[in-house]
């Protein structure tokens, strides 16, 4: 076991000048074989390999990843979490990862600074009204926190907010969801990272997989970088390569890898102590506990695996942020990046069994897969371990393009799929 | 952004088009005798391509026409442009890892 992060134990280190701290993972050598391989170090796959061994008592195994841990997505978001999704289905799974949220800390040993300081959703005209106030009324008959918001209850929420009338966005109402917030992506990593590695599972970077071994219609290994890896069981949790990966191994996904973009601003004082998003005009902010404005894009409306986004986007966004938040007009932005996001037809994930045997994938997560790292993670190790789905991601399997269950979710999904 | 050059008016600025996604899927010829899995695969499935990919634009604010255009999708490099109902053309070009 690591040593415990406590005040006692920063209090021990600090005598030391924090020089002896012991490594929060180990970087082994792959063995010959696992019970169960991960394909990607992500804030999901990580999750997934912490919950096999700690809910279902599997901790043979290895996740593999390409570049480092958290590089990819997990490193690249807007960091908001939230639950108020429309459908059933959804609700179910996003308030599953919103209740593991709220005990993350705790539970990993490791802050990962998760900050209920409300999340809103604006409404700009009759019809985003309207849909904002059936999604309130969905989210609450799921037992789902949310609640309407006047302009002048936004206004007095966000003071900084322009809401005179000659603003080129009028804001009508907002949804609020109180228990949202942000969290801080990094330590989410970080946090999985530590606390599976504590109960045995081994993390292996830069180890590309080039290939899996197929026999019969049933995976029992893959092909990498530092060589094969034999497994009983393998997951596939690729995020923007997952239709990569799924070619590799011999089918076909509904995905489209999008870049989507988001940037900060230079630190400034305490602005904005909540998450205000706008759908329509692909708006979103927060600030971090830096200062940072924290800017969400929309996506490029073209397929792309290069991780930047293209500037009329960003252009955009923050001609939107700036007619919401006048006083923002003189910011100047410090940093922008881009991640390879895998968005499907409907907006929600595929998280559940391939066409091949023992080998399963969870993607599709398209905009809005941080949110949902907990409770991916958990749905997903029940998968693997049995299986077979839990009822909660059952919904949200790859067959639901055949028979025509799908979920969808563009209305809530926020940024456009 | 992309300069996309349009086969009817050249090259023009990404703003001004809409994206079609993958090229050359051709819709069932028999609708009605082909089984969910078919459907599946012409509804939903895409090649999502890493790498060189055959797509279809529309110049939405422009001439209004379609065509196809081979694209890297790593590198954004246009290769090719070719009209609709055409062939997809031999594009060579270095795996892309």
């Amino acid at each position: 076991m690591r040593t415990r992060y406590s005040i006692f134990s920063l209090a021990r280190n600090a005598v030391g000048h924090h020089e002896d701290w012991p490594e929060a993972w180990r970087s082994p050598e792959p063995k010959p074989s696992y019970d169960v391989v991960i394909v990607g170090a992500g804030g999901h796959g990580l999750a997934t390999a912490y919950y096999l061994a700690k809910e279902h008592g599997i901790t043979d195994v290895a996740v593999v990843e390409r570049g480092w841990l958290g590089g990819g997505n997990t490193g690249r978001n807007t960091t908001i979490v939230r639950s108020n999704y429309l459908w059933d289905e959804s609700a179910a799974l996003y308030e599953l990862a919103l209740k593991l949220w709220e005990g993350l800390s705790q539970e990993l040993n490791y802050n990962v600074m998760f900050s209920q300081r409300g999340v809103l959703n604006l409404a700009h005209n009759q019809h985003d009204l309207r849909e904002l106030s059936r999604r309130i009324n969905a989210n609450r008959l799921n037992g789902v926190d949310s609640e309407f918001l006047t302009p002048q209850q936004v206004k007095a929420m966000v003071p900084i907010i322009d809401l005179r009338s000659q603003g080129r966005y009028p804001v009508l109402g907002a949804s609020l969801q109180r228990r949202g917030g942000t969290a801080r992506h990094d330590a989410v990593a970080w946090g999985y990272a530590r606390a599976a590695d504590a109960r045995g599972v081994h993390i292996i970077q830069e180890c590309p997989v080039t290939g899996f071994q197929i026999e019969d219609g049933r995976v029992t290994g893959v092909e990498t970088g530092k060589g094969p890896i034999k497994a009983r069981k393998v997951g596939i949790v690729v995020a923007g390569h997952s239709s990569v990966l799924a070619g590799l191994a011999g089918f076909r996904l509904p995905v489209s890898s999008l870049p989507l973009q988001a940037l900060v601003s230079e630190p400034v004082k305490p602005i904005i102590d909540t998450v205000v998003m706008s759908g329509a005009i692909h708006a979103y902010v927060s600030q971090s506990d830096k200062g940072e404005l924290v800017i969400g894009a929309g996506v490029d409306h073209y397929v792309g695996y290069g991780q930047r986004g293209s500037l009329q986007i960003t252009e955009e966004t923050l001609g939107a942020i700036c007619e919401l938040y006048p006083l923002f007009r003189r910011m100047r932005m410090m940093r922008m990046w881009g991640g390879i996001v895998d968005t499907c037809p409907d907006a929600s994930p595929i998280i559940g069994k391939t066409p091949v045997e023992n080998l399963f994938i969870n993607c599709g997560w398209g905009t809005g897969g941080f949110k949902s790292t907990p409770g991916s993670g958990w749905v997903f190790a029940h998968t693997i371990a049995k299986g077979e789905p839990h009822p909660i991601n059952a919904p949200f399997s790859l067959d639901r393009y055949r028979n025509g269950y799908l979920v969808d979710e563009h209305g809530a999904a926020a940024v456009a799929h | 952004m992309l300069l996309i050059p349009c086969p009817f008016c050249g090259p023009r600025a990404e703003t001004e088009f809409s994206y079609g996604n993958e090229a050359h899927i051709a819709r069932p010829k028999e609708p009605e005798s082909i089984s969910d899995e078919e459907w599946a695969e012409y509804v939903f499935m895409r090649s999502n391509t890493q790498g060189v990919f055959l797509e279809r634009w529309v110049h939405a604010h422009g001439c209004r026409r379609w065509f196809n255009v081979a694209r890297n999708t790593v590198t954004y490099e246009i290769l090719a442009v070719y009209p609709m109902g055409d062939a997809a053309p031999r594009i060579d070009s270095e795996p892309v890892v």
